[in-house]
């Protein structure tokens, strides 16, 4: 009854899937999580109008589908006169939903900094910026990593949605075998079963790389 | 070609949303059923019990929504099951949901100092008795922001019925642009009705959390 073989030939399609699923992620991760950094510090030390903006964002795209932002990006900006690639649309969608999630997670990491760290840090005459790089970010990075981990592992698994605009990552690949064969149960038990992988291998990486690079591994 | 105003599309939106609302009530009610009954199952199933609701947790929380609404569309076809867009969303996003509610309640429960489970065998009450006056009661308190919370992320999934050709508001947005030729006001006013829907619950979610804290403190 069931037939995986004929989806398991299709292995350079997959293949292909996977590499697209994996720019979208590695492309739109870094960059959301720095602007949801950077979002975070506006909203901590920012002006008034800065905070706004930003509270504003933020809900606006928590309150919202992804699907629907995607879809705005891609087919509603080209009639305001901003016309993007499929690819593009689905990196720039992730970057400003990873974006705004990570404002919410790193800000709470932010408030969570001692008074007497920023005292010090004032007393060393370090600039307000010098202050938020090198004092408040990485111990905050630290205790929210576990949560921005599985933010971008749900933004990664979110990226299905981009083969919707004819990206063509692993979901539309997918699509594309069973429109081909008409195994379309077995096309998608096999491109969920390399999601999961995907994931596990994600989340296990993102937790080696961040006591590493993103903050010291004492913290 | 039939020409659109504004109001017709506002109007026509509002219809669909209303699917949007009818698959999201489904799909949390449904979801929390099974969610409790995974639950309980975790709490009385042992150590084998646990692994495997685990790994059901899993399973779902490490897979995209849109591919298990494809596995039920064409799942349930195999099967012989007459699949409607309908019953295939409602199946994938009470599955989808069920795991994501046992887990957070999963945390609630463990949440009740072991002391009051001691206390409550102490006084000979069964197990059920156990849970329903002095366990539940107590969990209920802490569960319900983040289940609020949750809802806004069920609200949201069900945007992804509209791939597998259920109308609910995104799809009605698609075919409304389709129409019009204005996808830039109608995807606008889809994310506004989804913003309507979902800021409400994530308020509420917000406040309760905090009257939670302040009460705990």
């Amino acid at each position: 009854m069931f037939d995986f073989v004929a989806i398991l030939g299709q292995w350079p399609l997959l293949l292909h899937g996977v590499m697209w699923t994996v720019i979208l992620t590695v492309a739109s991760a870094p960059v959301g999580v720095a602007a949801g950094a950077a979002f975070a510090w506006v909203r901590a030390d920012g002006p008034p109008w800065g905070k706004a903006i930003v509270a504003t964002y933020v809900e606006l795209i928590r309150n919202t589908p992804f699907i629907v932002q995607l879809f705005f990006l891609f087919f509603g900006l080209p009639a305001a006169g901003i016309k993007l690639s499929p690819e593009a649309s689905s990196i720039l969608a992730m970057v400003i939903n990873l974006g705004a999630y990570a404002t919410e997670i790193i800000r709470a990491g932010i408030e969570a900094t001692p008074r007497g760290q920023l005292e010090a840090a004032s007393s060393l005459a370090l600039t307000r910026l010098q202050t938020f790089l090198h004092v408040v970010l990485p111990p905050a990075f630290a205790k929210v990593w576990p949560a921005l981990v599985s933010q971008i592992v749900i933004v990664m698994l979110g990226s299905a949605v981009c083969g919707q605009i004819s990206t063509e990552e692993l979901s539309f690949e997918a699509n594309l075998i069973q429109s081909r064969n008409f195994r379309a149960f077995e096309s998608f038990v096999v491109a969920t079963a390399i999601y999961l992988a995907l994931s596990i291998a994600l989340r296990r990486l993102l937790n080696w790389l961040g006591p590493r690079f993103l903050f010291g591994r004492s913290a | 070609m039939i020409d659109f105003t504004v109001w017709d599309i506002v109007r026509n939106l509002l219809d669909a949303a209303q699917w949007t609302i009818a698959l999201s009530i489904v799909a949390f009610l449904g979801g929390g059923t099974v969610g409790f009954a995974l639950l309980i199952g975790r709490l009385v199933g042992g150590r084998s019990g646990a692994a495997l609701i685990g790994g059901y947790v899993q399973l779902f929380q490490g897979t995209p929504l849109l591919m298990q609404l494809f596995l039920a569309y064409f799942g349930l076809a195999m099967f012989g099951i007459d699949t409607s867009a309908w019953l295939a969303a409602a199946l994938a996003l009470t599955l989808y949901t069920s795991a994501f509610l046992t887990e957070i309640w999963r945390g609630c429960i463990a949440a009740v100092p072991r002391g009051q489970w001691e206390a409550a065998q102490s006084l000979a009450l069964s197990f059920s008795e156990q849970l329903r006056y002095v366990i539940l009661p107590q969990a209920i308190e802490v569960a319900t922001p983040p289940t609020v919370g949750f809802l806004v992320q069920v609200i949201k999934g069900t945007a992804l019925a509209s791939v597998i050709g259920f109308i609910e508001l995104t799809k009605a947005g698609t075919m409304i642009t389709n129409a019009t030729y204005q996808p830039f006001l109608v995807y606008g006013f889809v994310a506004l009705f989804y913003f309507a829907m979902c800021f409400p619950l994530s308020v509420c979610a917000r406040i309760l959390e905090r009257k939670l804290h302040a009460a705990r403190h």
